[in-house]
């Protein structure tokens, strides 16, 4: 089974605060630290493992600039056999449909029996995968967290819903999956891994190079634009404990106390 | 404004909270509009009645095909029906998530998925706010709509508008579904385990997220609930980790737990958690980041590293008792 996996490079929103900048035109994004989109490195995981069990490829891909050629070495030190990096000034200011007409463009080149995006990335939309199977007119099932392999024609998948069921479904190949976490358990990529592939050539497609005309992509083509970014005002916010440790574990408890927080 | 429309969620021939939630959003949007409840499903008539009370009008695909919400089928039927130019409000939920995307790729509309909230319209362009970076920063987002929008709304974003004044009639569209023909065939739910302990039933929960850091850490909860007499529920990825079983799990995908008082511990408080969070508990939340989202969703706060915190409370706890 040939698997393309779309994934993303992300900042780490475990390994770092997110602050607006002073302007609100984005995000701080000095001392940042980066890594895959979680969801994506599971994709990746599941890709690996069926190519292990079934035979075939696994092919990682990504829209984004040099840095991002960093995400697709560690996805590859994981195990994907290739990686491509689709890059080019004309991409930037994509929408969520311009980004899966890039994606789209890549998968045509080649010849895949299964595409796998994350369930959703850092802007938490969860829309490339559905839009780009769309796109290819191939069924679509999200937010995965089991695949059978059937036979070359179909798969058994299970889509996560609400209140921890599992929905099944049969999906015919070739097709397009979100992968949600808790598929598996994505594997520990070691530094001997990511240096096993540093210098392994990475293609780097352009819009020119995907037969792409620059004005369907981009912030031109863009009908959906990010106008700034600002700091959520949810509610109230909690009253804040203050003061030593001693002094707040002591307002604590009596406030448990009182809403029969303690047994 | 052209038309809006709002898809409607049911189980058991009752319409989902997010029925009414979705007359609000729509009516945020311009409070002029017309809306037009879509229901889709086998034997649905109960609810295109209840929720015709609240909607200008009430559009029904009643068939055999529909019995389960299969995203494909239905994509395909509302690709049919759906006017050009017109903007269809989707609950952002897993339904929604399945569907909305492709929709609006068949459809040829703009798309934004997740909003919690809308903030007029100019011309064409439809103002929205949306979250990133799991809630830790909001966003402006416009939207063209000159060619109609599939936008998912956040379920709990919008409070439901209970006026019940539209009373709609019932229009029949399932003639117009048009081919149904499918690559993705629905076969059976499995309902998800119940684990030993209950945590719907729990009084307390000491809940812990990805601040408890490593497996053995968990041992640190278990002794503050024994302290407090709780029980130890998690977020989601403790149970991706596999560190606890999903019947502990709080959160959409997981359980809705209830409790008189619930221990938020290195849990940043994304709206998929916190959705499971039912009935104004007393919600302590204890993170290291005094910018954590969960701080503007609890009622006490403490910035602390749970891994020292909870087990001095826990000790704390001991000695008062
Ligand atoms: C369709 C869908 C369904 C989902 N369903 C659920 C669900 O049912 N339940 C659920 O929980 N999630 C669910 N999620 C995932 C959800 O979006 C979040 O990713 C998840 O809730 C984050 O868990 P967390 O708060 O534990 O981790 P994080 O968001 O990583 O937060 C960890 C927090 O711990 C703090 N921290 C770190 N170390 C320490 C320390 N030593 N002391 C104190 N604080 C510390 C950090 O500051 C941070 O705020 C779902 C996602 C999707 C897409």
């Amino acid at each position: 089974m040939d698997i393309l996996v779309c994934v993303k490079r992300v900042p780490d929103t475990s390994e770092n605060e997110i602050e607006v900048n002073s302007s609100g035109s984005d995000i701080e994004r000095d001392d940042l630290v980066y890594s895959v989109n979680e969801w994506d490195n599971y994709a990746v995981e599941e890709a690996i493992q069926i190519r292990d069990k079934v035979g075939g490829s696994v092919t990682v891909v990504t829209v984004g600039d040099d840095e991002s050629e960093e995400v697709l070495r560690r996805e590859m030190a994981m195990g994907a056999d290739q990686g491509v990096l689709l890059s080019d000034d004309a991409f930037e200011g994509s929408d969520g449909k311009g980004l899966a007409t890039i994606l789209k463009a890549e998968i045509e080149k080649g010849k895949y029996d299964l595409i796998m995006t994350g369930a959703q990335a850092d802007g938490g939309a969860a829309q490339v995968g559905g839009m780009l199977a769309a796109m290819l007119d191939l069924p679509y099932a999200s937010l995965v967290n089991l695949i059978d392999v059937v036979d070359d024609t179909k798969i058994k998948v299970g889509r996560e819903i609400e209140g921890g069921n599992q929905e099944m479904n049969e999906v015919d190949l070739p097709c397009v999956l979100s992968i949600q976490t808790g598929i598996n358990e994505p594997r520990y990529v070691g530094i001997r891994g990511i240096r096993k592939v540093a210098s392994v050539e990475i293609p780097v497609h352009g819009a020119a190079d995907l037969g792409l005309d620059a004005s369907a992509v981009g912030e031109a083509a863009a009908k959906v634009k990010r106008q700034d970014y600002f700091v959520p005002d949810m509610g109230e916010g909690a009253e804040m404990l203050e003061g030593s440790t001693e002094e707040i574990i002591e307002k604590l408890i009596e406030l448990l106390k009182a809403k029969g927080g303690v047994k | 404004m052209a038309q809006i429309f709002a898809y409607i969620l049911h189980k058991e021939g009752v319409a989902d909270d997010s029925a009414l939630e979705l007359v609000a959003a729509a009516k945020k949007i311009d409070a002029a509009a017309s809306v037009t409840a879509i229901v889709v499903g086998s034997g649905v008539d109960a609810v295109c009645n209840e929720v015709a009370a609240s909607y200008n009008e009430v559009w029904k695909i009643d068939g055999a095909d529909f019995a389960y919400p299969n995203a494909e089928v239905i994509r395909k039927a509302l690709v049919s029906i759906v006017p050009k130019g017109a903007l269809v409000l989707i609950p952002h939920n897993t339904f929604g998530m399945d569907l909305g995307p492709g929709l609006s790729v068949k459809l040829d509309t703009a798309f934004v998925s997740d909003v919690v909230d809308f903030e007029g319209i100019d011309g064409d362009a439809l103002k929205v706010v949306r979250q990133e970076y799991s809630g830790m920063v909001s966003t402006h987002v416009t939207c063209d709509t000159a060619a109609g929008a599939i936008i998912t709304v956040r379920p709990g974003a919008f409070q439901p508008d209970e006026s019940k004044s539209a009373g709609g009639a019932v229009t029949d569209k399932t003639g117009d579904a048009g081919d149904l023909g499918v690559s993705r065939r629905f076969l059976e739910v499995v309902e998800a385990e119940m684990g030993d302990v209950d945590i719907t039933k729990s009084e307390i929960l000491v809940s812990v997220g990805r601040g408890i850091e490593d497996e053995d850490n968990l041992e640190i909860a278990q002794e503050l609930a024994d302290a407090m007499g709780a029980d130890v529920s998690c977020s989601r990825p403790i149970v991706d980790a596999k560190w606890m079983e999903k019947s502990r799990q709080v959160g959409t995908s997981g359980q809705t737990v209830s409790p008189k008082v619930y221990l938020a511990c290195g849990i940043s408080g994304s709206f998929q958690h916190m959705g499971g969070i039912k009935g104004a508990p007393f919600i302590v939340a204890i993170n290291k980041n005094a910018k954590a989202p969960i701080f503007q969703l609890a009622d006490v706060g403490v910035v602390a590293d749970i891994l020292e915190f909870l087990p001095d409370l826990a000790e704390a706890i001991e000695e008062a008792k």
